[in-house]
Parts: C-alpha cells; sequence; structure tokens
C-alpha cells in the first residue's frame, strides 16, 4: 500500500469510529487549531519568508488573522449549524417532524495553492472539521517550506489519524487522487482542475473548485482616484500580485489613464520605498519559472512605471503598463504577478461588453461614486464576486459565500457556507404509524372520487400566516374526522 | 432542422441579450407549464400509460400534481427567492453593504430518466426557469410517447427562444455532451453519470446527479404490521417498483418478517386483487429488455418465493413478488432492483441491520419502521442517506421544503422547491465599500509595523462575540 493510500485508509477508519461526529470533539479539534495558528506564528512566518518573502507582519495579516476569524466563528456557531434545520410542511405532514440535517460527508481531500498557503489550505479545512469530516490535507508543494511546516507541526495539535497532512508533488497528488473521497476541494488554476473532476468522476465524488481567471478592474471618472488608486496598488501588489483576486487589469477613459499612473506611483514609493527590491515589505515571485513567465508576458506592451527585475532574486518591481491592447500577451493569461495594464475604454458600457466577452473571473472591482452605475455593472456582469470601491476585502467577509462561476470555480466557502458545503443537507421525514385513515385515499384499487381527495390533500402546499394556520388547522381537523368516519370502517 | 449547435447558439444568445433576467419572463414562463399541463392531461395520461402501463392514480399524483405544485410554489415565492440577501457587516465594515445576490448560471441541460419521464425532466426545469436560465432538455428515448409529446408540447408553451427539447439516444447524448454547458442535471444511473462527470470536466461544469442505489427498508421493534405492511406495499409496487427511492429490500427479524408476511399479502390484495394481472392500478415494466433482467433476477435468486413470481413477457407483466430466504450474496442484492420484487433479509439485531447497510454504498432514501422512536432515531443517527423517512415511503419527495438529492453513489446536489432554484443558481457574494475610514485602512498599507499589526489584531478579536467575524486587512 502506497503512503498515500495509508493515510486515506487510516483516516477513513478514523471518520467510521465516529469520534469526528460529535460536536465536542470537533470544537476541541478547532481550539487547537486556533492553538496552533497563536503558538507557532514565528515557524509560520519563517516559512512564509523563505517561501514568498513574505513580511513578518504579512503573516498575520495575510493568513492567519482570517484563519482565527474563522475559527472563532465556526467554535461560537457550530451548534446552530449542525442543529437540525425544521422546514415547512403540508396539510398531511402537519403532525410530522419535517426538517433538514446537516451530517457529515465522510473523508475530504483538501488540495491547498502556494500564494496564501495557509488560508487556502487551512481556511477549507476549517470548514471540513467543522462539518465532522476527517480531511486528508495536500498542501501545494511549490510553497515547499511551509508545506514542511504544515506536515511537522500540525500532527501535534491536531488528531492526526482524522486530519493528516500528505506532502509531495505531481505523483504524490496523482497518487492521492486515485483514492475514494467524498469530497475533493481544490485551489489553484483550471489545467489541474480539470485534471481534479475527472479523478473525481471515477467515484461520483463532488467537488469545489477555487480556481481564478483575469479579475477586471473598472475605474469610473466619477471616484475619488486618490483613495481607489490608494486601495488598488494595495490589492495588486500585495504578494507581488499573486493573488488569485488580485485586480488583474485597469479598465478605465483615456483620459484618465494618466492621472492612474501618477497616483499609483506615488502609493508604489509610499508602500515600498524608492527602492521596492530592497524593502523588506515587498516580496518576491515564487519561482524562476513564474518569473520567466511573467517577463515573456511583458512584451510588447509599453511599460509606465516600474519594469525592473533581477532573476537571480525572482524580483521584478511594481509595475504598470499603458495603452494595452487586448490582444497584448500580458491579457492572454492570469497574470499573477506585480505586472498591472491598463486598457482604455470610452464608457462603462464598452467595459461590461469587455468583461462580457471573456471568461467569468472570479471578482470584478468597481470603483465609482456612482451607486447606480455600480449596480448596474453588478447586473450586467457575472463574476464570482463583486467588491466596489476597494479590492480584495469580500475576502474576509465571512457571511459572504466566497467562489467562483464557470471558468472561475464551482462550490464557495467561508463562514456557515463552509460548513454547509462540504456537510450533507439529509432530508428526514419522521412519521408515525398512527393516522393510517388517512392514507386510503392513496391506496388502490384508485377511483375517482379518492383521486379527489388525493388532489387535494396529498401534495398541496399551502403558505401558512399566522392566522391561517389556525384557520387551517381547525378546517383540517374537521376533514380529518370526516375522511375517518367514511374510510376507517373498511 | 436543426442540429444541436445551433439549438445551443440560439439559446446562448438568448441568454445573453437579458430576455430571461426579469422576474415577469420567468414567471410568464412559469405560468406557460401550468397551461401545459393544465390543457393536456388526457394526452399525458395516454403517454404514460403506453410507457409504462401507469394507471391514471399514479400518472396524477406522480407526474402531473407533484410538479404542478412545485410550479405554484416558484411562483408564490420567486420574487422573495430572487432578492438579495443582506449579510451581516461588522465593526470596520458597519459603513459597508455586503449582500448575496442568486445570479443565473446561463444554459443549462436537463437530462431525464425514463421512469417517471415529466416529473424527472419538468421538476428541474422550473428551478432552471426560476433561477433565470436558458435550457436544454434532453428526455429519455426509452420512454418514447412521452419524449415524442414533450417535443411538442414544449416548444408550444414556452419561448422556443430560450428553451429547446433535444431527442435522441446514446450517440445523440454523447454529442451533446461534447458541447459546453453551464450546468448539467442528470438522473439515472451511476454507470452513466461518470460519463457525464467526464464530459462535464472538459468544460468545468458544474453537475447535479440525481441517481439510485439500494434503498433499504428496516422493519424493528414494537409496531402496528397493518399500517405498516399497507405503507411499505404501496410504496414498494408504486409505477411497478421503478421509483430510485423505491424500498429495495427489507431487513427484519424472522419474527417480524413471520408476522408481517401475512398483513403484506392482505394489503396485495386488496390493492390490486386476487390477479393483479387484472388490476388497472398495477403498471407494466418499461422494456423487453428491463423485463427479461427482472425475471432473469429472479430465476438466480436462490430465495424462496413466497407471493407472486409470476410474469407474461408479452405484456411486460411482473407480478408483485415477495422473496424470503435472501442472503447478501444473492442476485437480487447485487443490484438496483427497480421492479416489483421484494426481497426481505432477517437479522438479529438492530446493530446487525444498522451494520449491513453501512457497509453498502449510501442510498438515496432509507426507511425505518416502528413505534419505538428510539429505533428510528438509532438508525437516523448510525446512517448515512440522501434522505430519511420514517414509516413511510417515497412521501418525503413530495415536500418542496426539503431538499431532494442523493450523498456518495446516490448522487450530488439537490433540488425541488427553492433548492431547485439555488441549484440553478449562482451565489454571488457582493460588497459595496465606502469611500471613508481610509484612516482604518491605513493599518493595512505597507509600510507594516507592529504598532498597525496590534491595532488591527485588536480589532478581530474584538469582533469575537455578537459580530459576523471579519477579519480587517
Amino acid at each position: 500500500m502506497s503512503r498515500e493510500q495509508k493515510a486515506v485508509d487510516r483516516a477513513r477508519k478514523a471518520f467510521l469510529t465516529g469520534r469526528s461526529k460529535s460536536l465536542e470533539y470537533r470544537i476541541a479539534q478547532l481550539k487547537n487549531l486556533l492553538r496552533f495558528v497563536r503558538e507557532r506564528q514565528t515557524e509560520i512566518s519563517e516559512g512564509l519568508r523563505k517561501d514568498l518573502r513574505r513580511s513578518e507582519c504579512g503573516t498575520p495579516l495575510y493568513e492567519t488573522l482570517g484563519l482565527e476569524s474563522e475559527i472563532n466563528l465556526a467554535v461560537r456557531d457550530l451548534k446552530q449549524w449542525a442543529a437540525p434545520r425544521p422546514v415547512s410542511k403540508s396539510m398531511m405532514t402537519i403532525s410530522d417532524q419535517v426538517y433538514i440535517q446537516p451530517e457529515p460527508l465522510g473523508v475530504v481531500l483538501v488540495i491547498g495553492a502556494w500564494n496564501y498557503p495557509w488560508a487556502v489550505t487551512i481556511g477549507p479545512l476549517i470548514g471540513a472539521i467543522a462539518a465532522g469530516n476527517a480531511a486528508v490535507i495536500k498542501p501545494s508543494e511549490v510553497s515547499s517550506h511551509t508545506s514542511k511546516v504544515m506536515e511537522d507541526l500540525l500532527p501535534l495539535y491536531l488528531d492526526k489519524e482524522l486530519y493528516p497532512v500528505v506532502t509531495g508533488g505531481v505523483t504524490e497528488t496523482q497518487e492521492l487522487l486515485k483514492q475514494r473521497f467524498d469530497h475533493i476541494f481544490y485551489t489553484g488554476n483550471g489545467t489541474v482542475a480539470k485534471i481534479i473532476m475527472e479523478a473525481a468522476a471515477k467515484h461520483l465524488t463532488p467537488t469545489t473548485l477555487e480556481l481564478g481567471g483575469k479579475s477586471p478592474c473598472y475605474i469610473d471618472n466619477n471616484c475619488d482616484l486618490s483613495v481607489a488608486c490608494r486601495r488598488i496598488a494595495w490589492g495588486k501588489y500585495s504578494n507581488c500580485g499573486q493573488t488569485c483576486i488580485a485586480p488583474d487589469y485597469i479598465l478605465c477613459d483615456p483620459s484618465m489613464q494618466d492621472r492612474v499612473i501618477e497616483e499609483i506611483k506615488k502609493n508604489i514609493k509610499e508602500f515600498y520605498t524608492e527602492d521596492p527590491q530592497k524593502c523588506p515589505d515587498y516580496g518576491r515571485i515564487i519561482n524562476q519559472r513564474h518569473f520567466k513567465r511573467l517577463m515573456g508576458l511583458l512584451e510588447g506592451s509599453t511599460i509606465a512605471v516600474g519594469g525592473e527585475n533581477e532573476e537571480s532574486e525572482c524580483y521584478i518591481a511594481p509595475t504598470v503598463l499603458r495603452d494595452v491592447k487586448p490582444d497584448a500577451k500580458v491579457m492572454q493569461e492570469e497574470i499573477f504577478g506585480p505586472l498591472l495594464p491598463i486598457l482604455t475604454v470610452s464608457s462603462a458600457d464598452e467595459a461590461i461588453k469587455f468583461i462580457n466577452q471573456r471568461e467569468r473571473p472570479l471578482a470584478f472591482y468597481i470603483f465609482s461614486s456612482d451607486n447606480k452605475l455600480i449596480k448596474r455593472m453588478i447586473a450586467e456582469t457575472s463574476s464570482g464576486g463583486v467588491l466596489a470601491n476597494d479590492c480584495l476585502m469580500h475576502f474576509s467577509v465571512t457571511s459572504l459565500p466566497f467562489g467562483g462561476v464557470g471558468n472561475s470555480g464551482m462550490g464557495h466557502y467561508h463562514g456557515k457556507y463552509g460548513f454547509d458545503n462540504l456537510s450533507h443537507l439529509r432530508s428526514c421525514l419522521i412519521k408515525q404509524l398512527k393516522m393510517e385513515g388517512m392514507n386510503k385515499m392513496r391506496y388502490p384499487p384508485h377511483t375517482e372520487d379518492k383521486l379527489g381527495w388525493a388532489r387535494f390533500f396529498i401534495l398541496k402546499h399551502v403558505d401558512f400566516g399566522s392566522l391561517g394556520r389556525m384557520a387551517l388547522l381547525a378546517l383540517m381537523a374537521v376533514f380529518v374526522a370526516v375522511i375517518l368516519q367514511r374510510y376507517f370502517t373498511n | 432542422m436543426e442540429s444541436q449547435k445551433q439549438v445551443l447558439e440560439r439559446l446562448r444568445a438568448a441568454f445573453r441579450s437579458g430576455v430571461t433576467l426579469p422576474v415577469h419572463f420567468r414567471l410568464t414562463q412559469l405560468e406557460a407549464m401550468m397551461s401545459l399541463f393544465e390543457d393536456n392531461e388526457n394526452q399525458i395520461l395516454e403517454a404514460l400509460h403506453e410507457d409504462l402501463a401507469k394507471p391514471k392514480f399514479e400518472t396524477v399524483l406522480s407526474e402531473i400534481e407533484i410538479v404542478v405544485n412545485d410550479i405554484c410554489y416558484a411562483i408564490s415565492n420567486l420574487q422573495t427567492w430572487m432578492q438579495p440577501t443582506y449579510v451581516g457587516t461588522n465593526l470596520a465594515t458597519k459603513l459597508d453593504d455586503c449582500f448575496v445576490r442568486s445570479e443565473p448560471l446561463g444554459v443549462v441541460l436537463i437530462i431525464g430518466a425514463w421512469n417517471y419521464p415529466l416529473h424527472l425532466i419538468l421538476l428541474p426545469l422550473i428551478g432552471a426557469i426560476a433561477a433565470g436560465n436558458c435550457a436544454i432538455l434532453k428526455p429519455s428515448e426509452i420512454s418514447r410517447a412521452t419524449e415524442k409529446l414533450l417535443a411538442e408540447l414544449i416548444p408550444k408553451y414556452l419561448s422556443q427562444e430560450c428553451y429547446a427539447v433535444v431527442c435522441g439516444g446514446a450517440e445523440e447524448t454523447k454529442t451533446l455532451l461534447e458541447n459546453r454547458f453551464d450546468h448539467i442535471f442528470y438522473t439515472g444511473s451511476q454507470s452513466v453519470a461518470r460519463c457525464i462527470l467526464l464530459a462535464a470536466a472538459v468544460h468545468l461544469t458544474p453537475v447535479t446527479l440525481e441517481l439510485g442505489g439500494k434503498c433499504p427498508c428496516l422493519i424493528y421493534g414494537r409496531l402496528d404490521m397493518k399500517a405498516a405492511a399497507k405503507r411499505l406495499v404501496w410504496a414498494k409496487f408504486f409505477n411497478t417498483g421503478q421509483s430510485c427511492v423505491a424500498p429495495d429490500y427489507v431487513l427484519c427479524t424472522t419474527e417480524t418478517r413471520d408476522a408481517l408476511l401475512p398483513f403484506i399479502k392482505e394489503a396485495l390484495e386488496s390493492f390490486y386483487g386476487s390477479d393483479p394481472q387484472q388490476s388497472p392500478d398495477l403498471g407494466r415494466i418499461v422494456t423487453d429488455r428491463h423485463w427479461d433482467r427482472l425475471v432473469e433476477l429472479l430465476k438466480k435468486s436462490e430465495g424462496k418465493i413466497v407471493i407472486g413470481g409470476e410474469s407474461d413477457k408479452k405484456t411486460k407483466y411482473i407480478a408483485p413478488t415477495v422473496i424470503v430466504d435472501v442472503i447478501e450474496s444473492d442476485a437480487l442484492m447485487q443490484e438496483e432492483i427497480f421492479g416489483p420484487i421484494l426481497p426481505i433479509l432477517t437479522i438479529k439485531s438492530l446493530d446487525e441491520a444498522i451494520n449491513f447497510v453501512n457497509e453498502r454504498e449510501k442510498p438515496l432514501a432509507l426507511y425505518a419502521f416502528s413505534d419505538e422512536s428510539q429505533v428510528v432515531t438509532t438508525v437516523l443517527e448510525r446512517t448515512s442517506s440522501g434522505g430519511f423517512c420514517s414509516n413511510d415511503g417515497i412521501v418525503h419527495m413530495s415536500l418542496p421544503g426539503l431538499p431532494f438529492g442523493g450523498v456518495g453513489a446516490s448522487g450530488m446536489g439537490n433540488y425541488h422547491g427553492r433548492w431547485g432554484f439555488e441549484t440553478f443558481s449562482h451565489k454571488r457574494g457582493c460588497m459595496m465599500r465606502s469611500w471613508l475610514l481610509e484612516c482604518v485602512n491605513v493599518l493595512r498599507y505597507p509600510p507594516y509595523n507592529e504598532s498597525n499589526l496590534s491595532w488591527l489584531r485588536w480589532a478581530t478579536t474584538a469582533k469575537k462575540k455578537g459580530w459576523a467575524a471579519c477579519s480587517v486587512m
């Protein structure tokens, strides 16, 4: 048996013992996870520094504060989330119990990514644990130092059998994908996502795919440009642009372009000093392969700001490109780096048309002081999520579902959505063997008479108002008496 | 004659035009669907009778009323469903608006099945229309008369721009699946479901699969035998056992079985008379192939037939049959029966029954009959299934408030009522930030420093109680 098979096998056996079913157990594990995040900030930071040149403050800011928030929410609300959810009844089921019972799925596979390795690997794990599942955690091998921290330290805090960390590259992932899971949660790119869906098909395993795409950023003529460009610069250059919801490119009026460039240049300087290469708060490209890819994207476009780079360090300066054409190299794929192209459009309508001609992105950003325009742009486009007048922030609101649509993904998580996504919502109808008289109308031999009753009674769903409910109950009592009298005597 | 690609392009253009978005359009289409049923009841009864010898009662209840009911439910609630849901904000986002919009996916594909040929294709369509999508319907070619009826009536009642019926068999379905859809809704078997998932993977298309499996029926403890027998028999032989949620087999003790059998016999006689073949209320097997399959199962089975067993190939008739002394390795236990054959397996304890069920794939429905509520609770808590119903069968499907769907091998995703609307929608998280409070944002900008970070930390931990948690970045 391979190492991967063993881990999955053990997780399944541990799940079948039923210990993750109790809410107390789940909460204990979540609290352990919280302790881990708080106690091991140094190791976590060190790993991130080596992987992404993330600065010390970047760790809590971009990775762990969000996790703490999610864990606290899950611990606080788990009882409510896991409780039976009553639903509306029909006339025939008025004395029955009708509800939805959330249940664990079983063994979930969480495949993380390298750009925010903690946020996108542990984030889904929180939902998996809260929902009562076992989870095999496969961190990205690209962020190898973080992966090692997870492998070495998580087992010291979490149930080793229920939540094993399985590290490795393509081969190990392929071996994992041969196993049977009850759900696969993947964060990454579309190409690998297709392979994952194919592997999942074999076992009829449902998947959640958090992918990416080119997230457009529209800047309206009517907006506070200096605040807008500040927020955009922060959203773009954090983590060196390696964010699935980074504003990928800007759409604005030609008359705005120069000012946008100026403002962004100003903010780059404020955030990262005159020489970002020396600034500890500015990151690096994850590896040589991506560095070369990004440098290639610059071809054919005019650099307005930045452009400096150093291969040995995988350093690319915060860069802005001007007058970019739709067929430019930089517009053919998700950038995932610190290059910010500006394309000019003459109106919001043109921007909408441009966006709709392309694959649905994970995020859509609109900067405008005109709320009506914002609402219109939302209504006339489609994307995973929308954020007006800022960047990235919607990721951190736990009451909003975070996920893509079309090429940007399927399924969503965060907060209760994370719990529901990794649960099975089981419909439950608890009936008694009494009141058998009522059922006579549905049994053969069928008569027109019985059909009439059945048509009226069995399926009619009525929306009960509080007064209406009283009246209807009274009416029903009468009907029941009539039916019982008519049909009960054989 | 339009090619599949042309149909798809037409629907995609219609969707892009935005015609399906306004609530008025969706309501009109739903009302038209209602008229389709009201105007064509006789034709529907005839078609279902031709395909499955379905008695009028069953057609009315399980093909017409259940769909019409869901249409009414959608019409009454659509405006509410379409409203954006405003969600809680916290200290840092008090001046912001956070809401979730339900938006259509685009052009969806709905593939129906032959056992409830109208219901299983039109009920999902309700959700698709309500959510603002365009849809291609691919009815099962096995229920030929209903397929023909759908091809005739859908274009007559619904917008031809937005909804189309594509007919054909395995080849045509395969070609259809090469196209890109925004959601595929499939009802049918596990083997075909795998092909559908593979086809969907090419385009990263989300999928809902309503499959089947062997739905166990545990009968245990103290119970009203007569009532239990009646309900069991009704649920099992409805549509001649060809229901994805029919109780497939029974697990009970020898004593229970022996006490139950006379009541089952009595129930069968009261339903279908002493010669069920003469009863107009018993349906027939859908095709010769399936009839052969079922008769073969009966032959191979090593159990003892105690009721029924008769069959007639010409009319595709199989008598309501009950077989006892069936063990795990029996032919009847190797596949979903999907016919009027009820095996009874005996167990010695409730634990044994539960373990038996848990060693198998998760079923679409699980039934427990008992007057002891503890028995029902134990079964419910220690098993998993798409849905669960105690002391009855099938009826949990008729409640629009309950999501209808499987888990594990019995499927993924769900529908009925609002769940159908949600299945065919994208939940888009929207946030409209205020231009103010830029001073708070300062805490997140570089150059990073410990002081800002501790303010942020404080701002986050203060939100533990009473606020929707949110990390301020």
